[in-house]
Protein backbone atom coordinates (compact mmCIF):
# COMPACT_ATOMS: atom_id res chain seq x y z
CA UNK A 1 0.00 0.00 0.00
CA UNK A 2 1.26 3.33 -0.70
CA UNK A 3 0.28 6.50 1.32
CA UNK A 4 -0.66 9.83 -0.30
CA UNK A 5 -1.88 13.25 0.70
CA UNK A 6 -4.23 15.09 -1.07
CA UNK A 7 -6.21 18.16 -1.06
CA UNK A 8 -5.43 18.19 3.23
CA UNK A 9 -6.65 14.26 3.34
CA UNK A 10 -4.53 11.16 3.73
CA UNK A 11 -5.21 7.92 1.11
CA UNK A 12 -3.69 4.50 0.94
CA UNK A 13 -3.60 2.69 -2.33
CA UNK A 14 -2.74 -0.31 -3.82
CA UNK A 15 -0.94 0.17 -6.64
CA UNK A 16 2.44 -0.14 -8.27
CA UNK A 17 5.27 1.79 -6.99
CA UNK A 18 5.82 3.25 -11.05
CA UNK A 19 2.38 4.02 -11.33
CA UNK A 20 2.02 8.25 -12.14
CA UNK A 21 0.42 10.37 -10.10
CA UNK A 22 -1.85 11.02 -12.54
CA UNK A 23 -3.68 7.89 -12.72
CA UNK A 24 -4.06 7.41 -9.40
CA UNK A 25 -5.99 10.77 -8.88
CA UNK A 26 -7.88 9.85 -11.44
CA UNK A 27 -8.39 6.03 -11.04
CA UNK A 28 -8.23 5.43 -7.74
CA UNK A 29 -9.46 8.87 -5.91
CA UNK A 30 -11.66 10.19 -8.47
CA UNK A 31 -10.09 13.03 -8.71
CA UNK A 32 -10.78 14.18 -12.45
CA UNK A 33 -10.06 17.34 -12.49
CA UNK A 34 -6.10 16.81 -14.23
CA UNK A 35 -6.23 15.33 -17.39
CA UNK A 36 -4.08 12.90 -19.50
CA UNK A 37 -2.46 15.07 -22.70
CA UNK A 38 0.59 13.68 -23.72
CA UNK A 39 2.07 11.53 -21.37
CA UNK A 40 5.18 13.00 -22.02
CA UNK A 41 5.15 16.16 -19.68
CA UNK A 42 5.00 18.13 -22.60
CA UNK A 43 1.64 19.82 -22.50
CA UNK A 44 0.39 20.30 -18.83
CA UNK A 45 -3.20 18.95 -18.71
CA UNK A 46 -1.49 16.75 -16.20
CA UNK A 47 -0.31 19.22 -14.14
CA UNK A 48 -1.00 19.48 -9.67
CA UNK A 49 0.55 21.34 -7.28
CA UNK A 50 3.55 19.46 -5.21
CA UNK A 51 4.74 21.36 -1.94
CA UNK A 52 3.27 24.75 -3.64
CA UNK A 53 5.12 23.91 -7.29
CA UNK A 54 3.36 22.87 -10.18
CA UNK A 55 4.68 19.51 -11.75
CA UNK A 56 3.35 17.21 -14.33
CA UNK A 57 1.42 14.06 -12.49
CA UNK A 58 1.66 11.75 -15.35
CA UNK A 59 6.02 11.88 -14.98
CA UNK A 60 5.50 11.59 -10.79
CA UNK A 61 5.42 7.88 -9.93
CA UNK A 62 3.25 7.85 -7.02
CA UNK A 63 6.04 5.76 -4.57
CA UNK A 64 8.11 9.41 -5.23
CA UNK A 65 5.78 11.82 -3.25
CA UNK A 66 6.87 10.57 0.07
CA UNK A 67 5.76 13.35 2.47
CA UNK A 68 5.21 15.59 -0.11
CA UNK A 69 1.46 16.88 0.00
CA UNK A 70 -0.49 17.34 -3.43
CA UNK A 71 -3.35 19.59 -4.15
CA UNK A 72 -5.36 18.94 -7.54
CA UNK A 73 -8.18 22.08 -8.61
CA UNK A 74 -10.57 20.23 -6.35
CA UNK A 75 -9.12 21.43 -3.46
CA UNK A 76 -7.69 24.71 -4.24
CA UNK A 77 -9.75 28.07 -3.30
CA UNK A 78 -12.57 29.28 -6.48
CA UNK A 79 -10.95 33.02 -6.98
CA UNK A 80 -9.40 31.41 -10.42
CA UNK A 81 -11.87 29.25 -11.27
CA UNK A 82 -14.08 32.48 -11.12
CA UNK A 83 -12.14 34.55 -13.26
CA UNK A 84 -11.59 31.73 -15.78
CA UNK A 85 -14.94 31.26 -15.75
CA UNK A 86 -15.75 35.35 -16.23
CA UNK A 87 -13.26 35.50 -18.66
CA UNK A 88 -15.16 32.55 -20.65
CA UNK A 89 -11.18 31.70 -21.01
CA UNK A 90 -11.94 27.56 -21.95
CA UNK A 91 -12.92 26.74 -25.30
CA UNK A 92 -12.95 22.90 -24.85
CA UNK A 93 -11.69 23.58 -21.61
CA UNK A 94 -9.50 20.00 -21.49
CA UNK A 95 -6.23 22.11 -20.65
CA UNK A 96 -8.14 24.45 -18.11
CA UNK A 97 -7.75 22.76 -14.98
CA UNK A 98 -3.85 22.66 -15.61
CA UNK A 99 -3.70 26.24 -16.49
CA UNK A 100 -5.51 27.40 -13.41
CA UNK A 101 -3.29 25.24 -10.92
CA UNK A 102 0.09 26.78 -12.78
CA UNK A 103 -1.16 30.00 -12.11
CA UNK A 104 -2.22 29.40 -8.58
CA UNK A 105 1.64 28.23 -8.08
CA UNK A 106 2.22 31.50 -9.37
CA UNK A 107 0.18 33.69 -7.72
CA UNK A 108 0.35 32.34 -4.06
CA UNK A 109 4.15 32.87 -4.28
CA UNK A 110 3.43 36.30 -6.26
CA UNK A 111 0.31 38.40 -6.22
CA UNK A 112 1.99 41.21 -8.49
CA UNK A 113 4.12 39.26 -10.82
CA UNK A 114 4.85 41.50 -13.83
CA UNK A 115 3.36 40.22 -17.43
CA UNK A 116 6.57 38.84 -18.38
CA UNK A 117 6.82 36.82 -15.25
CA UNK A 118 2.90 35.17 -16.01
CA UNK A 119 3.80 34.76 -19.72
CA UNK A 120 7.23 32.61 -18.63
CA UNK A 121 5.27 30.79 -16.02
CA UNK A 122 2.55 29.92 -17.68
CA UNK A 123 5.15 28.42 -21.13
CA UNK A 124 5.19 24.96 -20.51
CA UNK A 125 1.30 24.38 -20.33
CA UNK A 126 -0.27 24.45 -23.63
CA UNK A 127 -3.66 25.26 -25.32
CA UNK A 128 -4.87 23.57 -28.08
CA UNK A 129 -7.17 25.79 -29.14
CA UNK A 130 -5.05 29.09 -29.11
CA UNK A 131 -7.33 30.46 -26.06
CA UNK A 132 -4.09 31.85 -24.26
CA UNK A 133 -4.62 35.31 -24.59
CA UNK A 134 -8.08 35.01 -22.32
CA UNK A 135 -6.26 32.75 -19.80
CA UNK A 136 -3.95 35.48 -19.82
CA UNK A 137 -6.61 37.89 -19.30
CA UNK A 138 -8.07 35.16 -16.61
CA UNK A 139 -5.03 34.91 -14.24
CA UNK A 140 -4.65 39.40 -14.43
CA UNK A 141 -8.44 39.18 -13.01
CA UNK A 142 -7.58 36.60 -10.55
CA UNK A 143 -4.62 38.80 -9.93
CA UNK A 144 -6.30 41.97 -8.45
CA UNK A 145 -9.15 39.47 -6.59
CA UNK A 146 -6.06 38.51 -4.59
CA UNK A 147 -5.09 42.07 -3.82
CA UNK A 148 -2.48 42.44 -6.22
CA UNK A 149 -2.05 42.54 -9.59
CA UNK A 150 -0.17 41.96 -13.05
CA UNK A 151 2.19 44.56 -13.72
CA UNK A 152 2.42 45.73 -17.39
CA UNK A 153 5.56 46.06 -19.04
CA UNK A 154 5.04 50.02 -19.33
CA UNK A 155 5.14 50.01 -15.21
CA UNK A 156 7.99 47.66 -14.98
CA UNK A 157 10.53 50.35 -16.06
CA UNK B 1 80.01 54.69 -1.63
CA UNK B 2 79.88 51.55 0.41
CA UNK B 3 79.55 48.28 -1.26
CA UNK B 4 75.87 48.43 0.66
CA UNK B 5 75.04 51.46 -1.02
CA UNK B 6 75.92 50.14 -4.31
CA UNK B 7 73.94 47.38 -4.35
CA UNK B 8 71.08 49.42 -3.36
CA UNK B 9 71.66 52.04 -6.00
CA UNK B 10 71.45 48.45 -8.27
CA UNK B 11 68.15 46.92 -6.85
CA UNK B 12 66.68 50.35 -7.28
CA UNK B 13 67.97 50.14 -10.87
CA UNK B 14 66.54 47.26 -11.37
CA UNK B 15 63.41 48.09 -9.82
CA UNK B 16 63.55 50.85 -12.07
CA UNK B 17 63.71 49.18 -15.05
CA UNK B 18 61.01 46.43 -14.46
CA UNK B 19 59.02 49.22 -13.53
CA UNK B 20 59.18 50.63 -16.47
CA UNK B 21 58.90 47.70 -18.59
CA UNK B 22 55.47 47.06 -17.04
CA UNK B 23 54.43 50.66 -17.50
CA UNK B 24 55.76 50.13 -21.36
CA UNK B 25 53.55 46.60 -21.62
CA UNK B 26 50.57 47.93 -19.67
CA UNK B 27 50.28 51.35 -21.12
CA UNK B 28 48.56 51.73 -24.40
CA UNK B 29 47.30 55.01 -26.34
CA UNK B 30 43.95 56.01 -26.96
CA UNK B 31 42.80 55.84 -30.08
CA UNK B 32 40.65 59.06 -31.22
CA UNK B 33 37.18 59.26 -31.15
CA UNK B 34 35.19 59.05 -34.27
CA UNK B 35 31.49 59.74 -35.29
CA UNK B 36 29.97 56.70 -35.65
CA UNK B 37 29.95 56.04 -39.20
CA UNK B 38 26.46 56.00 -41.04
CA UNK B 39 24.76 52.35 -41.22
CA UNK B 40 24.29 53.11 -45.23
CA UNK B 41 28.46 53.28 -45.70
CA UNK B 42 28.70 49.55 -45.09
CA UNK B 43 28.67 47.52 -48.03
CA UNK B 44 25.56 45.00 -47.21
CA UNK B 45 27.23 41.86 -47.88
CA UNK B 46 29.90 42.51 -45.79
CA UNK B 47 27.37 42.87 -42.88
CA UNK B 48 25.36 39.80 -43.58
CA UNK B 49 28.98 38.19 -43.21
CA UNK B 50 29.66 39.68 -39.91
CA UNK B 51 25.87 38.48 -38.50
CA UNK B 52 26.86 34.83 -39.65
CA UNK B 53 30.07 35.27 -37.62
CA UNK B 54 28.44 36.96 -34.99
CA UNK B 55 25.93 34.14 -34.43
CA UNK B 56 29.20 31.71 -35.42
CA UNK B 57 30.50 33.56 -32.02
CA UNK B 58 27.37 34.11 -29.78
CA UNK B 59 28.27 37.21 -29.07
CA UNK B 60 24.71 37.58 -27.94
CA UNK B 61 25.40 34.74 -25.06
CA UNK B 62 27.41 37.18 -23.28
CA UNK B 63 26.48 40.68 -24.44
CA UNK B 64 22.77 40.85 -24.39
CA UNK B 65 20.99 40.29 -21.08
CA UNK B 66 17.62 41.76 -21.55
CA UNK B 67 16.57 39.95 -25.18
CA UNK B 68 14.26 43.24 -26.38
CA UNK B 69 18.18 45.47 -25.69
CA UNK B 70 20.27 43.00 -27.78
CA UNK B 71 24.20 43.50 -27.42
CA UNK B 72 23.10 46.03 -25.10
CA UNK B 73 25.43 44.01 -22.22
CA UNK B 74 25.07 43.58 -18.49
CA UNK B 75 24.84 40.56 -18.29
CA UNK B 76 27.18 39.00 -15.47
CA UNK B 77 29.63 36.06 -16.29
CA UNK B 78 30.78 34.43 -13.13
CA UNK B 79 34.48 33.69 -12.96
CA UNK B 80 36.56 32.60 -10.25
CA UNK B 81 37.81 36.19 -9.57
CA UNK B 82 34.64 37.69 -9.28
CA UNK B 83 31.58 39.15 -11.62
CA UNK B 84 32.80 40.53 -15.21
CA UNK B 85 29.95 42.32 -16.55
CA UNK B 86 30.02 41.98 -20.36
CA UNK B 87 29.42 45.38 -21.63
CA UNK B 88 27.43 47.35 -24.12
CA UNK B 89 28.24 46.71 -27.80
CA UNK B 90 25.37 48.10 -29.49
CA UNK B 91 27.01 51.48 -31.62
CA UNK B 92 25.66 54.20 -29.17
CA UNK B 93 28.89 56.57 -29.34
CA UNK B 94 28.98 57.08 -25.22
CA UNK B 95 27.33 53.92 -23.80
CA UNK B 96 28.63 51.22 -26.68
CA UNK B 97 31.37 51.07 -29.27
CA UNK B 98 29.71 53.74 -31.58
CA UNK B 99 33.08 55.96 -31.24
CA UNK B 100 34.90 53.52 -32.09
CA UNK B 101 36.97 53.25 -35.37
CA UNK B 102 37.89 49.80 -37.21
CA UNK B 103 41.51 50.54 -35.78
CA UNK B 104 40.30 50.30 -32.41
CA UNK B 105 37.85 47.32 -32.86
CA UNK B 106 40.86 45.10 -34.44
CA UNK B 107 42.57 45.80 -31.58
CA UNK B 108 40.02 44.87 -28.86
CA UNK B 109 39.74 41.80 -30.49
CA UNK B 110 43.62 40.97 -31.38
CA UNK B 111 44.69 42.42 -28.14
CA UNK B 112 42.07 42.80 -25.68
CA UNK B 113 42.69 46.97 -24.95
CA UNK B 114 39.59 48.84 -25.26
CA UNK B 115 39.38 52.04 -27.11
CA UNK B 116 40.19 54.11 -24.42
CA UNK B 117 43.37 52.36 -23.51
CA UNK B 118 42.38 50.03 -20.86
CA UNK B 119 43.23 46.79 -20.50
CA UNK B 120 40.15 44.49 -21.09
CA UNK B 121 39.64 41.09 -18.87
CA UNK B 122 40.06 37.92 -21.06
CA UNK B 123 37.05 37.28 -19.85
CA UNK B 124 35.96 38.13 -23.63
CA UNK B 125 37.91 35.78 -25.32
CA UNK B 126 40.18 37.97 -27.13
CA UNK B 127 42.88 35.07 -26.69
CA UNK B 128 40.54 33.06 -29.47
CA UNK B 129 39.36 35.90 -31.07
CA UNK B 130 42.98 37.43 -32.28
CA UNK B 131 43.07 33.85 -34.46
CA UNK B 132 40.50 35.42 -36.62
CA UNK B 133 41.22 36.72 -40.08
CA UNK B 134 41.25 40.94 -40.86
CA UNK B 135 38.46 40.44 -43.17
CA UNK B 136 36.50 38.61 -40.26
CA UNK B 137 37.23 41.26 -37.99
CA UNK B 138 36.60 43.70 -40.62
CA UNK B 139 33.12 42.07 -41.18
CA UNK B 140 31.85 41.55 -37.78
CA UNK B 141 32.59 45.72 -37.37
CA UNK B 142 30.62 46.21 -40.07
CA UNK B 143 27.61 44.47 -38.47
CA UNK B 144 27.88 45.75 -34.91
CA UNK B 145 28.02 49.29 -36.26
CA UNK B 146 24.90 48.47 -38.19
CA UNK B 147 23.18 47.64 -35.26
CA UNK B 148 20.68 49.76 -33.23
CA UNK B 149 22.61 52.03 -31.09
CA UNK B 150 21.02 51.15 -27.37
CA UNK B 151 21.90 53.51 -24.70
CA UNK B 152 22.95 52.11 -20.99
CA UNK B 153 26.38 51.27 -19.94
CA UNK B 154 26.78 47.74 -17.86
CA UNK B 155 27.40 47.56 -14.30
CA UNK B 156 31.41 48.37 -13.79
CA UNK B 157 33.39 45.02 -13.09
CA UNK B 158 35.03 45.33 -9.83
CA UNK B 159 37.44 42.21 -9.37
CA UNK B 160 38.56 41.82 -5.78
CA UNK B 161 42.63 42.30 -4.87
CA UNK B 162 45.21 42.53 -7.33
CA UNK B 163 42.99 41.74 -10.14
CA UNK B 164 40.54 45.08 -9.68
CA UNK B 165 43.72 46.64 -11.10
CA UNK B 166 43.34 46.16 -14.94
CA UNK B 167 46.93 47.05 -15.83
CA UNK B 168 47.98 43.64 -14.57
CA UNK B 169 46.34 42.26 -17.55
CA UNK B 170 49.09 43.07 -19.49
CA UNK B 171 51.57 40.64 -17.66
CA UNK B 172 48.64 37.99 -18.82
CA UNK B 173 48.90 39.24 -21.79
CA UNK B 174 52.83 38.70 -22.17
CA UNK B 175 52.50 35.34 -20.95
CA UNK B 176 49.41 33.66 -22.65
CA UNK B 177 48.84 35.88 -25.33
CA UNK B 178 49.33 34.47 -28.63
CA UNK B 179 48.94 37.22 -30.56
CA UNK B 180 47.74 36.85 -34.42
CA UNK B 181 45.89 34.59 -36.72
CA UNK B 182 47.08 31.21 -37.35
CA UNK B 183 49.17 30.01 -39.97
CA UNK B 184 47.59 27.53 -42.08
CA UNK B 185 48.66 23.71 -42.01
CA UNK B 186 49.51 22.92 -45.39
CA UNK B 187 48.90 19.22 -44.26
CA UNK B 188 44.92 19.37 -44.15
CA UNK B 189 42.01 20.49 -46.44
CA UNK B 190 41.32 24.03 -47.08
CA UNK B 191 38.16 22.88 -45.32
CA UNK B 192 40.29 21.50 -42.24
CA UNK B 193 41.80 24.94 -42.05
CA UNK B 194 38.88 27.36 -42.39
CA UNK B 195 37.22 25.02 -39.81
CA UNK B 196 40.32 25.73 -37.46
CA UNK B 197 40.34 29.22 -37.80
CA UNK B 198 36.80 29.43 -36.80
CA UNK B 199 36.33 26.77 -33.95
CA UNK B 200 39.98 28.64 -32.78
CA UNK B 201 39.04 32.58 -33.35
CA UNK B 202 35.48 33.83 -33.11
CA UNK B 203 34.18 29.99 -32.19
CA UNK B 204 36.11 30.31 -29.26
CA UNK B 205 35.19 26.41 -28.63
CA UNK B 206 38.45 26.22 -26.16
CA UNK B 207 36.97 28.88 -23.72
CA UNK B 208 34.87 26.22 -22.53
CA UNK B 209 36.25 22.80 -23.30
CA UNK B 210 39.81 23.79 -22.20
CA UNK B 211 40.70 23.75 -18.56
CA UNK B 212 42.06 26.79 -17.05
CA UNK B 213 45.17 27.32 -15.35
CA UNK B 214 44.91 29.57 -11.75
CA UNK B 215 45.36 33.33 -13.69
CA UNK B 216 42.21 31.49 -15.96
CA UNK B 217 44.41 31.39 -19.08
CA UNK B 218 43.54 28.32 -21.09
CA UNK B 219 45.94 25.77 -20.13
CA UNK B 220 47.58 24.80 -23.84
CA UNK B 221 48.88 21.66 -23.24
CA UNK B 222 45.79 20.12 -22.03
CA UNK B 223 43.99 21.65 -24.90
CA UNK B 224 40.10 20.46 -25.06
CA UNK B 225 40.30 18.03 -21.84
CA UNK B 226 37.21 19.09 -20.79
CA UNK B 227 36.55 21.28 -18.24
CA UNK B 228 33.86 23.63 -16.06
CA UNK B 229 31.51 26.84 -17.54
CA UNK B 230 28.60 27.59 -15.23
CA UNK B 231 28.74 24.30 -12.97
CA UNK B 232 28.53 22.22 -16.15
CA UNK B 233 30.96 19.72 -17.52
CA UNK B 234 32.27 20.65 -21.24
CA UNK B 235 33.28 17.63 -22.01
CA UNK B 236 36.83 16.56 -23.52
CA UNK B 237 36.91 17.14 -27.43
CA UNK B 238 40.09 14.85 -27.88
CA UNK B 239 41.21 11.70 -27.77
CA UNK B 240 39.74 12.13 -24.35
CA UNK B 241 36.18 12.21 -25.56
CA UNK B 242 33.95 9.74 -23.59
CA UNK B 243 31.30 9.26 -26.28
CA UNK B 244 30.70 5.86 -26.59
CA UNK B 245 30.15 6.41 -30.67
CA UNK B 246 32.19 7.96 -33.15
CA UNK B 247 32.15 11.63 -33.76
CA UNK B 248 32.39 11.78 -37.29
CA UNK B 249 32.33 15.30 -39.49
CA UNK B 250 28.45 14.26 -40.36
CA UNK B 251 27.00 13.51 -36.69
CA UNK B 252 28.88 16.64 -35.14
CA UNK B 253 27.56 18.51 -37.85
CA UNK B 254 24.34 17.25 -37.05
CA UNK B 255 24.44 18.36 -33.02
CA UNK B 256 25.96 21.63 -34.08
CA UNK B 257 23.53 22.59 -36.29
CA UNK B 258 20.37 21.18 -34.53
CA UNK B 259 20.84 20.54 -31.43
CA UNK B 260 20.49 16.97 -31.28
CA UNK B 261 22.73 13.87 -32.63
CA UNK B 262 21.11 10.92 -33.31
CA UNK B 263 24.16 8.89 -32.17
CA UNK B 264 24.76 10.52 -28.93
CA UNK B 265 22.84 13.37 -27.33
CA UNK B 266 21.12 16.45 -27.12
CA UNK B 267 22.71 19.84 -26.24
CA UNK B 268 22.32 20.38 -23.15
CA UNK B 269 23.48 23.64 -20.49
CA UNK B 270 25.54 26.43 -22.10
CA UNK B 271 26.03 24.22 -25.42
CA UNK B 272 22.05 24.42 -25.59
CA UNK B 273 22.44 28.71 -25.87
CA UNK B 274 25.54 27.77 -29.03
CA UNK B 275 23.97 25.15 -31.30
CA UNK B 276 20.88 27.79 -31.22
CA UNK B 277 23.38 30.49 -32.60
CA UNK B 278 24.88 27.71 -34.63
CA UNK B 279 21.56 26.82 -36.59
CA UNK B 280 21.60 29.60 -38.12
CA UNK B 281 25.29 29.84 -39.65
CA UNK B 282 25.75 28.59 -43.05
CA UNK B 283 25.73 25.14 -43.25
CA UNK B 284 29.59 25.21 -44.67
CA UNK B 285 31.55 26.54 -42.13
CA UNK B 286 29.24 24.65 -39.41
CA UNK B 287 30.44 21.63 -41.61
CA UNK B 288 33.73 23.09 -41.72
CA UNK B 289 34.30 23.30 -37.49
CA UNK B 290 32.40 19.97 -37.58
CA UNK B 291 35.60 18.51 -39.41
CA UNK B 292 38.41 20.19 -37.56
CA UNK B 293 36.70 18.96 -34.21
CA UNK B 294 36.01 15.56 -35.60
CA UNK B 295 39.72 15.76 -36.28
CA UNK B 296 40.91 16.27 -32.88
CA UNK B 297 38.79 13.39 -31.58
CA UNK B 298 40.71 10.64 -34.16
CA UNK B 299 42.53 8.66 -31.20
CA UNK B 300 39.76 8.86 -28.72
CA UNK B 301 38.24 5.15 -27.54
CA UNK B 302 34.71 5.51 -30.02
CA UNK B 303 37.00 6.07 -32.99
CA UNK B 304 39.06 3.06 -32.61
CA UNK B 305 36.24 0.55 -31.15
CA UNK B 306 32.60 1.77 -32.48
CA UNK B 307 30.45 0.11 -29.92
CA UNK B 308 26.87 -0.07 -31.99
CA UNK B 309 25.22 -2.49 -29.17
CA UNK B 310 23.90 -0.01 -26.45
CA UNK B 311 24.79 -1.51 -22.96
CA UNK B 312 21.90 -2.09 -20.82
CA UNK B 313 22.09 -3.78 -17.82
CA UNK B 314 18.87 -3.60 -16.77
CA UNK B 315 18.87 -6.79 -14.04
CA UNK B 316 22.20 -5.59 -11.94
CA UNK B 317 20.68 -2.04 -11.82
CA UNK B 318 17.52 -3.44 -10.88
CA UNK B 319 18.92 -5.25 -8.24
CA UNK B 320 21.16 -2.56 -6.88
CA UNK B 321 18.62 0.27 -7.08
CA UNK B 322 15.23 -1.08 -6.79
CA UNK B 323 13.64 2.38 -5.76
CA UNK B 324 15.15 4.21 -8.55
CA UNK B 325 14.48 1.53 -11.14
CA UNK B 326 10.50 2.29 -10.46
CA UNK B 327 11.52 6.01 -10.17
CA UNK B 328 12.75 5.30 -13.81
CA UNK B 329 9.85 3.24 -14.76
CA UNK B 330 7.24 5.65 -14.12
CA UNK B 331 9.41 9.13 -14.84
CA UNK B 332 11.68 8.55 -17.92
CA UNK B 333 10.70 5.16 -19.66
CA UNK B 334 7.75 6.89 -21.12
CA UNK B 335 10.43 8.74 -23.27
CA UNK B 336 13.61 7.10 -22.76
CA UNK B 337 12.76 3.17 -22.91
CA UNK B 338 13.36 1.40 -26.52
CA UNK B 339 10.05 1.18 -28.19
CA UNK B 340 8.70 4.66 -26.30
CA UNK B 341 7.14 7.28 -29.24
CA UNK B 342 10.09 9.85 -28.50
CA UNK B 343 12.57 6.88 -29.40
CA UNK B 344 10.69 6.24 -32.65
CA UNK B 345 11.35 9.77 -33.37
CA UNK B 346 15.27 9.00 -33.89
CA UNK B 347 16.11 10.25 -30.66
CA UNK B 348 19.40 8.86 -29.16
CA UNK B 349 19.65 6.06 -26.73
CA UNK B 350 20.44 6.80 -22.81
CA UNK B 351 23.39 4.46 -23.06
CA UNK B 352 25.08 6.34 -26.00
CA UNK B 353 24.57 10.38 -24.13
CA UNK B 354 28.43 11.46 -23.21
CA UNK B 355 26.64 12.74 -20.04
CA UNK B 356 26.42 9.48 -18.25
CA UNK B 357 29.74 8.10 -19.54
CA UNK B 358 31.41 11.46 -18.23
CA UNK B 359 34.12 11.12 -14.99
CA UNK B 360 31.76 13.19 -12.87
CA UNK B 361 27.90 13.38 -12.64
CA UNK B 362 27.29 16.54 -13.08
CA UNK B 363 26.15 17.15 -16.21
CA UNK B 364 23.25 14.14 -15.88
CA UNK B 365 22.52 15.67 -12.70
CA UNK B 366 21.50 18.94 -14.04
CA UNK B 367 19.56 17.57 -16.81
CA UNK B 368 17.42 15.65 -14.72
CA UNK B 369 16.99 18.38 -12.35
CA UNK B 370 16.68 21.14 -15.15
CA UNK B 371 15.53 19.55 -18.38
CA UNK B 372 15.94 20.67 -21.55
CA UNK B 373 14.10 23.95 -21.94
CA UNK B 374 14.50 25.92 -25.27
CA UNK B 375 13.46 29.81 -24.17
CA UNK B 376 9.85 30.91 -25.26
CA UNK B 377 9.92 30.22 -28.86
CA UNK B 378 12.79 28.76 -29.71
CA UNK B 379 12.58 24.98 -30.91
CA UNK B 380 14.77 22.43 -29.81
CA UNK B 381 14.90 19.52 -28.15
CA UNK B 382 12.41 19.05 -24.99
CA UNK B 383 12.76 17.56 -21.64
CA UNK B 384 10.90 18.71 -18.71
CA UNK B 385 13.03 19.41 -15.55
CA UNK B 386 12.35 16.85 -12.71
CA UNK B 387 14.12 19.53 -9.77
CA UNK B 388 10.42 20.23 -8.09
CA UNK B 389 9.44 16.32 -8.80
CA UNK B 390 11.78 14.65 -7.33
CA UNK B 391 13.91 15.41 -4.03
CA UNK B 392 17.95 15.21 -3.58
CA UNK B 393 18.05 11.58 -2.41
CA UNK B 394 15.56 10.64 -5.29
CA UNK B 395 17.80 12.40 -8.03
CA UNK B 396 20.73 11.11 -6.83
CA UNK B 397 18.99 7.68 -6.87
CA UNK B 398 18.17 8.46 -10.06
CA UNK B 399 21.83 9.01 -11.79
CA UNK B 400 23.29 6.26 -9.56
CA UNK B 401 20.99 3.73 -11.29
CA UNK B 402 21.38 5.60 -14.86
CA UNK B 403 25.23 5.14 -14.46
CA UNK B 404 24.47 1.53 -13.61
CA UNK B 405 22.25 0.34 -15.87
CA UNK B 406 23.17 2.20 -19.42
CA UNK B 407 27.43 2.24 -19.02
CA UNK B 408 29.56 -0.79 -17.91
CA UNK B 409 31.66 2.46 -15.89
CA UNK B 410 32.34 2.32 -12.29
CA UNK B 411 29.84 4.37 -9.91
CA UNK B 412 30.27 8.13 -9.74
CA UNK B 413 31.36 8.52 -5.77
CA UNK B 414 30.35 12.55 -5.95
CA UNK B 415 26.41 12.81 -6.95
CA UNK B 416 25.36 14.00 -3.48
CA UNK B 417 27.36 16.98 -4.09
CA UNK B 418 26.80 17.48 -7.59
CA UNK B 419 22.99 17.72 -6.83
CA UNK B 420 23.08 19.71 -3.80
CA UNK B 421 25.47 22.43 -6.16
CA UNK B 422 22.22 22.20 -8.93
CA UNK B 423 20.08 22.79 -5.92
CA UNK B 424 21.41 26.14 -5.58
Amino acid sequence: MIKLTVNGRAHQVDVDPDTPLLYVLRNDLELNAAKFGCGLGQCGACTVLLDDKPVFSCLVPVATLGERKVRTLEGLPKTLPAAFEAEQAAQCGYCIAGMIVRAQALLERNARPTEEEVRSHMAPNLCRCGTHMRILRAVRRAAEAMGGGVRDVAEQK
Amino acid sequence: MTRGGALAVGILLVCAAGVAAAVALAWHPEIDRITPPAPGSFDRYFVAEGEDLAKLGNCAGCHTNDPSEPLAGGRALDTPFGKVFATNITPHPDDGIGAWSGEAFERAMRRGIARDGTQLYPAFPYDHFTHATDHQIEALYAWLMTRRPIAGRAPETRLAGIYGFRPVVAAWNALYLNEGPLPADASRSSQWNRGRVLAEGLGHCGGCHTPRNRFGAEDIARAYNGAWTEGWYAPPLNAHSPAVRPWTPDELFAYLHTGLAPHHAAAAGPMAGVTRALAQVPDEDVRAIAVYIASLMADAPASKHDQPQPVDRLDVAQQQHPDAAALYAGACATCHDPGAPMMQLGRPVLSWGTPLHEDNPHDTVRIIMQGLTPPGGASGPTMPAYADMLSDQQVQDLAAYLRTRFTDKPAWSNVPAAVAEARK
